[in-house]
């Protein structure tokens, strides 16, 4: 029983170092937010002397931080409305009608899962630039999607598959069509799916860096990764300021992570244990 | 006699007429639904791999039309390129150490709490953290932890009466730098993979082998890691396709540097071909990750197929 008992003792100390390592770090710069510089340059780690709200305050009053945000939020919605969209129709296809081909041509849609994004990287900045796309939010939004649909596709079919096929029987002898009851039955019945890539997708979007990077230039159309990366530019060693503007970006996503974590690890894990 | 055959007529009539609507409703729905999806995917993904293929026989800028052909050129220019071989081995070594240090801390963390109770659902939680912060984010935030003059390493070094060191200006410590934070960053994200599969493993086999006199450690060894290898063949399989396509967080942490130093594939990418517009010559270490992550995973596949079956 002892030996139980210090066993116990021992992993509650391996984890809680373990975690401490994870949270330190942001910890540090959510206190560093609070701090002056020169605070900061004797004190990096601890508790701020007092919790001067100063570096927040500006940030929060500063235009620029908002509109980064507001860019982030539209092309994420976006990103997310489309590929729930497309790829729910797609897999509807797979999962409900049988045609010369179609299972080809599923397997074409999933070599997205193997593909490297950033291979794609520079002709998807030509292509871009050729659509007359560059600087504009459908730059990110529809590459994203692209890059999306092969996971999203995987997924909804293997959720589709598992609804009852009497009800599309039922349905049909009362006059429904493909269409309308991939609408009004198997959309409805697929909320729980849909939450699932939804969070995902969004997260991703959310924290691309690489695709906004190379097509969009423009200042006022940044994402907060852009802008934050700018804003360090221009405070380059006002590490108080940089931290209190990381804080800040990163607090909507803790807050976030913790509301919809179900979701959000079953969309990451889930992927992998099916694919 | 009317009356037994009308009916009969009348049913097939309609069993044809459902069945003639259904196939055109079937046509009507696939060339609806399934279109968009085939066009953005093409589109966005497909052609732009295939076009770096053929913009990388080119010395092109990206303006006009590619027309200086240079056959392999590019591909020659950029294997006799110091600063890409030290960009294969980098992301070598970030495989590396995904494999051999950040799935077994993983796997370890995972057997530690694994178990549904309330405490370690919120071990769970904080691990989990870093996984779903932006990685430019991350790497901002431990740029700071590495600065020489304000971060926590400084401080460190300081306390044991050392001069402090630039750790990410430093050739020697900026990559093992890099590699911490990966860890960091990502162990949370294979530990939940271990978890999923180590819920699933049956506890009356647990139990069987407590009875037998196991001890914790033979349990993990010997019955549970034994019944997740499929979840770990799969992390592993992400944790390599991950590590060949780390940028974002090289770039607020080194940017490259020191004097080129630190790049991986796809930083050398984008600083060599993108940002230079050498769009064929970016596109050539383009084609040579597409092909290294297809080579590896292809390889990955046939290695643990044969593993899992025997």
């Amino acid at each position: 029983m002892t030996s139980a008992t210090t066993r116990n003792t021992l992993r509650v100390i391996i984890l809680i170092l373990v975690a401490s390592v994870v949270i330190g770090p942001l910890l540090a710069s959510f206190f560093g937010g609070f701090k002056s510089n020169a605070e900061l340059r004797t004190n990096p780690l601890w508790l701020p002397a007092s919790w001067n709200p100063e570096n927040y305050i500006e940030i929060f009053l500063d235009g620029s931080f908002w509109r980064y945000m507001g860019n982030s939020f539209f092309i994420s919605s976006m990103t997310v409305f489309l590929t729930l969209v497309v790829g729910a129709a797609a897999a509807y296809v797979f999962s409900q009608i049988r045609f010369f081909g179609s299972k080809m041509i599923l397997s074409y849609l999933l070599l997205g899962l193997m593909f490297p994004f950033a291979a794609a990287i520079l002709p998807l900045f030509i292509k871009v630039r050729d659509l007359g796309l560059l600087d504009t939010y459908w730059a990110v939004i529809l590459p994203q999607t692209a890059f999306g649909l092969s996971l999203a596709i995987l997924l909804f079919k293997a959720f589709f598959d598992q609804l009852p096929k009497e009800l599309f029987e039922a349905a049909y002898v009362d006059g429904c069509s493909y269409l309308r009851f991939f609408w009004s039955f198997t959309l409805p019945l697929s909320t729980p799916i849909l939450a699932t890539v939804g969070v995902f997708v969004f997260v991703q979007s959310w924290n691309n860096f690489l695709l906004p990077l190379v097509v969009i230039n423009d200042r006022s159309l940044y994402t907060w990764p852009l802008g934050m990366m700018q804003f360090q530019g221009e405070y380059l060693t006002q590490w108080n300021m940089i931290l209190a503007f990381v804080t800040l970006t990163i607090t909507p996503a803790v807050i976030f992570f913790l509301a919809a974590q179900k979701y959000i690890v079953a969309g990451l894990t889930g992927g992998s244990v099916k694919g | 006699m009317t009356t037994i055959t009308r009916p009969a007529v009348h049913k097939r009539g309609t069993a044809d007429r459902i069945k003639k609507s259904m196939v055109s409703g079937k046509l009507a729905a696939v060339l609806i639904l399934l279109p968009p999806a085939l066009i953005m995917f093409s589109l966005f993904v497909i052609l732009p791999l295939a076009d770096a293929a053929y913009y990388s026989g080119f010395s092109w800028n990206g303006y006009g039309s590619p027309t200086n052909f240079v056959g392999t050129q590019n591909y020659e220019r950029l294997f006799d390129h110091s600063v890409f071989h030290t960009a294969l081995s980098n992301t070598a070594k970030l495989i590396l150490v995904s494999l051999i240090i950040q799935m077994p801390l993983a796997l370890g963390l995972a057997l530690l709490v694994y178990r549904k109770t309330p405490t370690n659902t919120l071990f769970r939680l904080v691990f989990f953290l870093p996984y779903i912060l932006a990685e430019v984010a991350a790497g901002l935030i431990w740029s700071f932890v590495f600065d020489g003059d304000y971060g926590i390493t400084a401080m460190m070094f300081q306390s044991l009466g050392q001069e402090s060191i630039y750790v990410l200006a430093d050739r020697q410590w900026a990559f093992p730098a890099i590699m911490t934070v990966i860890v960091w960053k990502y162990f949370g994200f294979h530990m939940m993979i271990y978890i999923a599969a180590l819920q699933s493993v049956p506890k009356d086999l647990i139990e069987a082998a407590k009875l037998e006199g196991a001890k914790p450690r033979q349990v993990a060894m010997f019955v549970q890691i034994p019944l997740i290898k499929h979840a770990i063949v799969v992390s592993g399989f992400f944790a390599i396709i991950g590590s060949l396509q780390i940028f974002d967080i090289i770039i607020p942490l080194t940017n490259g540097g020191p004097s080129n130093s630190t790049h991986t594939i796809v930083t050398y990418l984008y600083t060599f071909g993108l940002s230079r517009l050498n769009i064929g010559f970016g596109s050539a270490a383009a084609v040579v990750l597409f092909v290294l992550a297809m080579g590896i995973a292809l390889f990955y596949q046939r290695a643990t197929a044969k593993g899992e079956r025997s």
